[in-house]
């Protein structure tokens, strides 16, 4: 028998609003379909109405976990646009707290794979211990979730010894803590029986579906976009890319605590090689008609944005592609043939952003199934003769 | 005075108001310890450290709004948690607290009262299922379907697991079981493997994690409780709460011993072997991850029956030799 269960709008697995339609046979997954557009807040719009400077914290809005990476990827972009190039001190500090963010992210990314898959008290220990990277960031930044550091042509905050030692200090109690959870994450036998093997994406269908990210790394491709298109000060800084080759769930809990050893070692590089000199140049208020692609290596994935400058003080538009987008093709091929239990735990694999990757709304007609793209007017228009239409409800008490 | 002896026994101990107060007891106790490894302090409001959070809960559940779904079969929805608290409850009458003397003891307690224990205790999940089946919603069904196939997994162990240390004592009656091993205390060493088979019977038996398959959050919503509210709800926890009572005190009375000493040593013996239990049903709890429904399954035929036989072999061979 062959039934639909809608996972989502609204479902206890999923922190942000997607509809996840399966197809089940028992417990098995025949098919799955994703839906969008639950969460569109038209910010590609919203910035083009901003002026260059504004749009760093209209960016770094898109996302409450990668705020830093998407504000990076678009200040690097305008830095392009304008030709100025930040001071070398600026572009550490930039990336010092990029890396501290993507530590944080994987630690709450731990934390969330455990939640999903029962197991509570890793995902207790793992945010217990995120918090000493939230305090790093907050002393750093002044702020725990929206850093707003970068400015256009460097940063707004400079660091002090005391500081930088602080960082260092905290490194070695994050060291010994990141390899416990590897330790965990790999042995522990319920644990381990529950993702290995599960969510298989093999190499071949990860390249044809354009899978990003630890989902690509954990599908033995080496791809990362600080090695490949090095960025920033990443050509001087030796790292590893991180990759496993068992193409499942366990592969991708294992990439991310690679990289974050990797990441302790690129924060400790940073600081130990600091240079000295200002950390932002003055940047000019307008751009030069043009445009430019912004490739940035975010803890989900290949972020990408497309700026194009009209020669005024405001982004003649602003194309923002998230890492989840391109991980959802991938997400459908993980999810069949699993079980119902799986589902969580193949969707949070990818450490899906759902907000961050709507860009759209599509209205679907609940009856005929008839989709279309109509304008907000349109939209309010519609809502309006609804109600008109509506009959009253004449013995309606409260609670309804 | 011929009547007060089973009003007391209905009603306070360890009746209603003990099952009460023990079973929230119990779920303050699991849910600090709960949290006290993961590093959290648990509930600390109400109450002198959070004593009283899990009466708390109970009584703001019986407050809040109980909702019908207009499709499910609604005497059943309605009966239910009111027939699974009943079964659990008679369940712990059976238990073996006042009876110091075998030779004169409540007539609650007869030969093959082991069996009947278990026989209950098997009740709430088919409550369960019922309950999930006649809240017609689709994860209520996922869940129903997953409570029945688990308990094909877990309840053939845990009847072996149980039944050997019976064998040992060659007789049905728990009364008489914990006497024997009253009196031969070396015994209970052999029975170690049927008391962890038990245990971890008993965690699959009332749901907790890595078994808390049939309500997993992440994966089927609420499971078999998506659809109930309200006071339904709050009695199907409390059943929950007094099925652990129960259940780690059938496993206190046969492998723990019993609770000898007369009245306030023989309380404070209860209460001590089921908190043990309850702290290794906690332990368990809070070191495991959820496992599939294939899982538990292949687990409990791999692993706990094989192991459960093992126990019945040993207590065989070991009975030839007390002889």
């Amino acid at each position: 028998m062959k039934f639909t269960v809608p996972i989502g709008p609204q479902h206890p697995a999923l922190k942000e609003p997607i509809s996840l339609r399966m197809t089940l046979e028992g417990e098995v997954i025949r098919d799955a379909d994703i839906r969008l557009g639950y969460n569109h807040r038209g910010l590609e719009k919203l910035a083009e109405e901003k002026t260059w400077l504004q749009n760093i914290y209209v960016t770094e809005r898109i996302c409450g976990i990668c705020s830093h990476s998407h504000a990076t990827c678009y200040t690097q972009g305008v830095e392009k646009l304008m030709e100025i190039e930040p001071p070398k001190r600026g572009i550490y500090l930039r990336f010092l707290v990029a890396e501290l963010e993507r530590v944080h992210s994987h630690l709450l990314w731990l934390g969330v794979a455990g939640h999903e898959a029962g197991f509570d008290t890793f995902f207790m220990y793992t945010w217990r211990d995120r918090e000493v990277v939230m305090d790093i960031l907050e002393m750093v930044s002044g702020n725990r979730v929206h850093y707003a550091i970068n400015t256009l042509g460097g940063v707004r905050r400079d660091i002090d010894d005391l500081q930088k030692k602080k960082i260092l200090d905290s490194l070695d109690f994050l060291r010994r803590r990141s390899e416990f959870y590897f330790k965990i994450g790999a042995n522990e036998p319920s644990f381990v029986a529950r993702i290995a093997g599960v969510g298989r994406l093999s190499k071949e269908d990860a390249l044809a579906l354009c899978a990003v990210g630890p989902t690509a790394r954990a599908s033995d491709i080496s791809q990362d976009v600080r090695k490949d298109d090095p960025y920033g000060m990443y050509a001087e800084v030796p790292f590893e890319v991180a990759t496993a080759t068992s193409c499942d769930v366990l592969g991708r809990v294992v990439v991310r605590v690679k990289e974050l050893m990797q990441s302790y070692n690129i924060i400790e590089f940073l600081l130990k090689n600091l240079p000295d000199g200002p950390v932002a140049v003055r940047a000019p208020r307008r751009a030069k008609p043009n445009e430019v692609v912004s490739r940035y290596e975010a803890p989900r994935g290949e972020n990408i944005h497309y700026i194009k400058s009209n020669g005024t003080d405001k982004p003649e538009r602003l194309k923002v592609r998230a890492p989840t987008l391109a991980n959802y093709p991938a997400t459908v091929v993980m999810l069949r043939n699993g079980f119902i239990a799986d589902i969580p735990l193949i969707f949070a694999a990818i450490d899906p952003c759902i907000c961050c990757a709507e860009r759209a709304v599509v209205l679907v007609d609940g009856r005929s199934g008839e989709e279309k793209i109509v304008l907000m007017s349109e939209l309010r228009k519609q809502a309006h003769e609804r109600w008109k239409k509506a009959p009253l409800k004449k013995d309606a008490v409260w609670p309804f | 005075m011929a009547i007060l002896k089973p009003l007391l026994y209905i009603f306070v101990y360890p009746g209603v108001i003990f099952l009460f107060v023990y079973s929230t007891f119990c779920e303050w106790f699991d849910r600090k310890v709960y949290a006290r490894l993961q590093n959290r302090m648990g509930p600390t409001h109400t109450g002198r450290w959070g004593i009283l959070q899990p009466v708390a809960d109970f009584i703001k559940l019986l407050a809040k709004e109980d909702i019908v779904p207009e499709r499910a079969d609604k005497t059943l929805f309605t009966l239910l948690p009111v027939v699974g608290i009943a079964a659990v409850s008679t369940a712990m009458m059976l238990l073996p607290v006042w009876h110091y003397n075998v030779a004169n003891s409540s007539p609650n307690s007869f030969s093959g009262d082991i069996i009947v224990l278990l026989y209950i205790l098997t009740l709430p999940t088919l409550v369960f299922f019922l309950a999930a089946w006649s809240s017609t919603s689709f994860f209520s069904t996922i869940g129903g379907a997953r409570v029945l196939t688990m308990l094909f997994g877990y309840e053939v162990p845990l009847f072996l697991a149980v039944l050997s240390p019976a064998i040992m004592a060659g007789s049905w009656r728990l009364a008489e079981i914990a006497a024997f091993y009253q009196h031969k205390p070396l015994l209970l060493l052999p029975n170690i493997i049927g008391f962890v088979v038990s245990v971890i019977c008993l965690q699959a038996k009332l749901e907790r994690t890595p078994f808390d398959i049939p309500h997993a959050e992440t994966e089927i919503v609420g499971g078999t409780f998506t659809e109930y509210s309200g006071k339904k709800l709050a009695l199907f926890r409390l059943m929950t709460d007094v099925e652990m009572v129960a259940g780690s005190g059938l496993i206190a009375a046969v492998f723990l011993g019993g609770f000898p000493g007369g009245v306030i040593l023989g309380f404070v013996n209860f209460v001590v072997k089921t908190l043990l239990i309850i702290f290794l049903l906690t332990l368990i709890r809070a070191l495991t991850s959820r496992i599939r429904i294939d899982q538990v399954i292949s687990f409990s035929w791999k692993y706990l029956a094989p192991l459960a036989v093992l126990q019945l072999l040993i207590t065989i061979v070991l009975k030839g030799f007390v002889r």
